[in-house]
C-alpha cells in the first residue's frame, strides 16, 4: 500500500518568503568576502588544469609499457592482455625478436603494441593478467587529440608514460 | 554328408570384459588401457602415446593401478563373499599405454598411488623446463601446461640450476625445436620411422641432457615434417610458418578440406578477423588419418593476398581507358545488380556460342550451377584445367585439383581433364565461340593465348585473384576462397566432403554460387535462394547424389561409392 508523506502547512514567516531569501543571500556574501581577503580556509576551487590533484596510491590511471632498469621493455607480445581486455582496446601484433637484439634471448617481441583510449574502461584487467609484469596502470587520466588516431596509443607513447619500474627477478638473463 | 558350407560372415573382433574405475567395458582384443578408458570417456594422462603410433611407454604420464581376477590352486577365481571375482592388485603402478587389457582385469585411475605418481611425474618433467609460456608457441594447446593444472602440484622443489639445452635450432626449413621444452617423449621420432618412412630424428647424450636432433647431414625436410609439430604435445617443436604470428586461442578452427590435391584431406582452418593463419590435419580415418602433407598445409596464403578482387569490375572501351600506357586503368568498378544483368544480356546474345572454362578447384554446387549455365545458354564445349604431378606412397595424390571428380559427375569435364581446352581455343579462333565464362582459372596459363581471348565478344571471369586474364576480360566478379563459403568437394576415391565458412568473403566479393545463380537467363532464374536450397537442387537433379543430404555427409564425409 503507498505510503502518503503528508505535506506540511509552510509557517507565516515562511510564506513571507523574504527571510529565507535574505539568508541564503548573507551566505553567498560571507563566502564572496571570505574570498576577497584570501582567507585560506575558504578556498576550495582547484586551478585545473595548471594546477593538478594528487592522485592516490593504487590508483588506475591509463594503461602503459613499463622498461625494466636495463632500458628493456619488459613485454614479450604474449597476447594476454589483448585477451582479457572487456573492450578490445589492445592490439598486438608480435614478432620474432631479430637475432642480433640486445636482448635476443627472449626470441619474440611486440612489433605492434596499440591501446585505444577511446575503448578502455580502465578496469586493470591487463596489469593483472600480465605474466611479465609489463603493463601497469599509472597516474595519467587526461588525453586529449584533435583526431581519434591521437587517443590510440602506440608502443613509443605507452613506453614513454609507463617509464622505468625496476625488475628484482631479471628471468629472461639466464635463459 | 558334409553340411552346405555357410558364406563366412567376417569374425567380429574377440571382446575383452574388464573395470575401469568400477564402471565394466568391452572393448576389441588388444586394446591397450589408455584407449580402453577414452571409451568410458575417462582420460588418463599421456604425452608419448599416440593411437596412430607404436607404444613406446617413456613418458610415465599414464601410470594407473592394476590388477586381475585371483585365481586358486585350481585355476578358479576366487569370489567375494558377495560373489564377485577378488582382484588381487599388483602392488607398484603400471604404465596404462603399454598395458593391454585382459578379461576379468580391474583398473584404477583415481587412487591415491595413481595420483601420487602422476603428481611427481609432472615434477620430474618440469624440472628443467624453461617456464617461458609467455613467448611459446604452444601455450593454450599445451600438455604440459593443461596437465600441470590437472594434475601437478603446482609448485616446484627443484632450487638447482636448470640445463640448458640448445633453442632456436632449425630441424630443416619448416621446423623449429626448442630442446629445452622438450619432453623426450619420442613422438616425433616414430612419426618420421613409422608414418613418414624418413627416419632422421634421434636423441643424443644422456639423462637430463638428452636432446633431440637430426641426424648429422641430414635434415628434417620431408613433406610431412609438419605433423611433428602437430604431435608434439609440448612447444618444442614449432611450426617456422606459423611461430609467433598468433596465439592460438584467438584462432576460430573451422573444419574444412585441403585443396591441394584429390585425396582431400580433411583440415582445420585458424583464422582470425578474416586472416588465415595455420592449417592442421583434422582426423578421417578413411581419408588421411591423423596427417596431412607440408605443401598442402602451407597452400593458404593467397587467401590472405593483399591484391584480391573485392569489387565486380568492368571492361572499359579502348577509347575510354585512363592512366598513362605504363599503367593503364582498363577496368572500373561498376554495381553488382549492373555487372550482373549486363552479363545476363550479353550470355543471351552469344547463345549457342557459348564456352566455359571452370576449375577444378570449384565446389560441387558451384560446378552444378556452371553445367546448368551450359545447358541455358547451349555450352558449345565446357572443360576444366587439369593440374597433374607425381603421386607420393603416403597421401599426396597425382590430380592436384580437390574437385576433379565433382566435375567428372557434374559433366563439365571427361574421363581427361584439360582435353577440350584446345577445342575452345580453336573454336574462338574461328569465331564460333563468341563468349567465355571463366571460374577460378587462368585462361592463358591453361593455353589460351592472350591474341585469341581478345578475339571474344564477352569474356566473364569469376575469380579471387587478379591475372592475366581478369586483364582482358570483360566482366570481373569477385568470387570467394573456399574458406570463405560452403561447399563439398569429391576426392579422388569418389567421396564427398564438406566444408565450412571461416569468415564472410572480402569487400564485395560473394560466394560463387550466388553470383553464377545470377547469371542463369531471366526466364529460368532458379527457385532457391540459399546454399540449403541449391544443396537439395544439385542432390534432386543429380542421379548419383539422389539419397544424399547435407547432414548426412557429416564432417567425416560420405562414401559415394560406385555411384558414379
Amino acid at each position: 500500500m503507498p505510503l502518503i508523506v503528508p505535506r506540511r502547512e509552510l509557517t507565516w514567516s515562511e510564506k513571507l518568503y523574504f527571510p529565507a531569501y535574505f539568508g541564503g543571500l548573507a551566505i553567498t556574501v560571507r563566502h564572496f568576502l571570505n574570498s576577497l581577503l584570501g582567507r585560506k580556509a575558504d578556498k576550495v576551487t582547484m586551478e585545473y588544469p595548471e594546477e593538478k590533484w594528487k592522485v592516490p596510491e593504487g590508483y588506475r590511471g591509463a594503461p602503459t609499457l613499463v622498461s625494466d632498469q636495463d632500458g628493456r621493455e619488459k613485454c614479450v607480445g604474449c597476447q594476454l592482455c589483448e585477451f582479457v581486455c572487456p573492450p578490445r582496446a589492445i592490439t598486438i601484433h608480435p614478432a620474432p625478436m631479430p637475432e642480433n637484439a640486445q636482448h635476443g634471448k627472449i626470441e619474440k617481441y611486440a612489433e605492434k603494441f596499440e591501446i585505444n583510449m577511446l575503448r578502455c574502461i580502465y578496469c586493470g584487467l591487463c596489469e593483472e593478467v600480465c605474466p611479465e609484469q609489463a603493463i601497469f596502470l599509472r597516474q595519467d587520466y587526461a588525453f586529449t587529440g584533435y583526431k581519434r588516431e591521437d587517443l590510440v596509443h602506440d608502443k613509443k607513447r605507452l613506453l614513454e608514460l609507463g617509464g622505468v619500474m625496476p625488475d628484482p627477478i631479471f628471468k629472461w638473463k639466464n635463459k | 554328408m558334409a553340411e552346405p558350407a555357410i558364406a563366412e560372415a567376417p569374425k567380429p573382433p574377440a571382446l575383452v570384459n574388464l573395470t575401469i574405475d568400477d564402471r565394466p567395458v568391452s572393448v576389441p582384443k588388444g586394446t591397450n588401457v589408455v584407449v580402453a578408458a577414452k571409451k568410458l570417456g575417462i582420460h588418463i594422462p599421456h604425452y608419448c602415446f599416440h593411437e596412430k603410433l607404436t607404444v613406446a611407454g617413456n613418458c610415465r604420464m599414464c601410470l594407473i593401478e592394476m590388477g586381475t581376477p585371483k585365481m586358486s590352486p585350481d585355476r578358479k577365481p576366487v569370489l567375494k563373499p558377495d560373489g564377485s571375482p577378488e582382484i588381487g592388485w599388483i602392488p607398484r603402478p603400471q604404465i596404462g599405454c603399454a598395458t593391454t587389457v585382459s578379461e576379468g582385469m580391474a583398473i584404477k585411475t583415481t587412487s591415491k598411488m595413481v595420483e601420487d605418481c602422476r603428481k611427481g611425474v609432472m615434477e620430474f618433467l618440469l624440472i628443467n623446463h624453461p617456464l617461458d609460456c609467455p613467448i611459446c608457441d604452444q601455450a593454450g594447446e599445451c600438455h604440459l601446461q593443461e596437465y600441470s593444472v590437472e594434475y601437478g602440484t603446482g609448485e616446484s622443489r627443484f632450487v638447482e640450476k636448470k640445463v640448458h639445452k640448445p633453442k632456436e635450432v632449425e630441424l630443416g626449413p619448416r621446423v623449429t625445436l626448442d630442446d629445452e621444452r622438450c619432453v623426450m617423449c619420442s613422438r616425433c621420432i616414430r612419426f618420421c620411422q613409422e608414418v613418414a618412412h624418413d627416419d632422421v630424428l634421434g636423441f643424443m647424450d644422456r639423462g637430463s641432457h638428452t636432446t633431440l636432433g637430426c641426424y648429422p647431414g641430414k635434415q628434417l625436410e620431408n613433406n610431412y615434417s609438419l605433423n611433428t609439430v602437430d604431435i608434439c604435445p609440448v612447444g618444442a617443436l614449432t611450426s617456422t610458418d606459423f611461430r609467433f604470428k598468433m596465439r592460438v586461442w584467438f584462432l576460430k578452427e573451422t573444419e574444412s578440406i585441403c585443396t591441394s590435391c584429390s585425396t582431400g584431406c580433411n583440415v582445420l582452418v585458424g583464422s582470425r578477423e578474416g586472416v588465415v593463419y595455420r592449417q592442421t590435419p583434422r582426423r578421417n580415418d578413411s581419408v588421411n588419418s591423423d596427417w596431412m602433407c607440408d605443401k598442402g598445409r602451407l597452400d593458404y596464403k593467397w587467401i590472405n593476398d593483399g591484391h584480391r578482387l573485392v569489387q565486380p569490375l568492368y571492361r572499359l572501351d579502348a577509347s575510354h581507358v585512363r592512366g598513362g600506357p605504363d599503367r593503364p586503368e582498363t577496368h572500373v568498378a561498376i554495381e553488382w545488380d549492373s555487372a550482373l544483368k549486363a552479363c545476363r544480356e550479353k550470355l543471351s546474345a552469344a547463345r549457342g556460342s557459348l564456352a566455359i572454362l571452370a576449375s577444378g578447384r570449384c565446389s560441387t554446387e558451384e560446378l552444378f550451377l556452371l553445367k546448368s549455365l551450359a545447358s541455358a545458354y547451349g555450352a558449345r564445349a565446357t572443360d576444366i584445367v587439369g593440374r597433374s604431378w607425381d603421386a607420393d606412397k603416403i597421401l599426396v595424390s597425382a590430380d592436384r585439383n580437390p574437385n576433379t571428380n565433382g566435375a567428372r559427375l557434374m559433366g563439365l569435364a571427361g574421363e581427361k581433364p584439360g582435353s577440350s581446352i584446345a577445342a575452345i581455343r580453336d573454336g574462338i579462333e574461328r569465331g564460333e565461340i563468341h563468349a567465355l565464362i571463366v571460374a577460378h582459372e587462368c585462361a592463358v596459363k591453361a593455353g589460351i593465348p592472350v591474341s585469341t581471348l581478345q578475339k571474344l565478344k564477352t569474356l566473364i571471369v569469376v575469380d579471387i585473384l587478379p591475372g592475366e586474364t581478369t586483364l582482358h576480360a570483360h566482366f570481373i566478379l569477385p568470387g570467394a576462397s573456399h574458406v570463405e563459403k560452403r561447399g563439398t568437394f569429391i576426392n579422388g576415391k569418389k567421396r564427398i566432403q564438406r566444408f565450412q565458412q571461416a569468415h564472410p568473403a572480402r569487400g564485395l566479393s560473394l560466394p560463387d554460387w550466388e553470383i553464377l545463380r545470377h547469371l542463369m537467363p531471366g526466364e529460368q532464374t532458379p527457385a532457391f535462394s540459399s546454399f540449403e536450397g541449391l544443396f537439395k537442387a544439385m542432390c534432386a537433379q543429380t542421379p548419383a547424389l539422389n539419397k544424399l543430404t547435407w547432414n548426412g555427409i557429416g564432417d567425416q564425409g560420405a562414401d559415394l561409392g560406385n555411384a558414379f
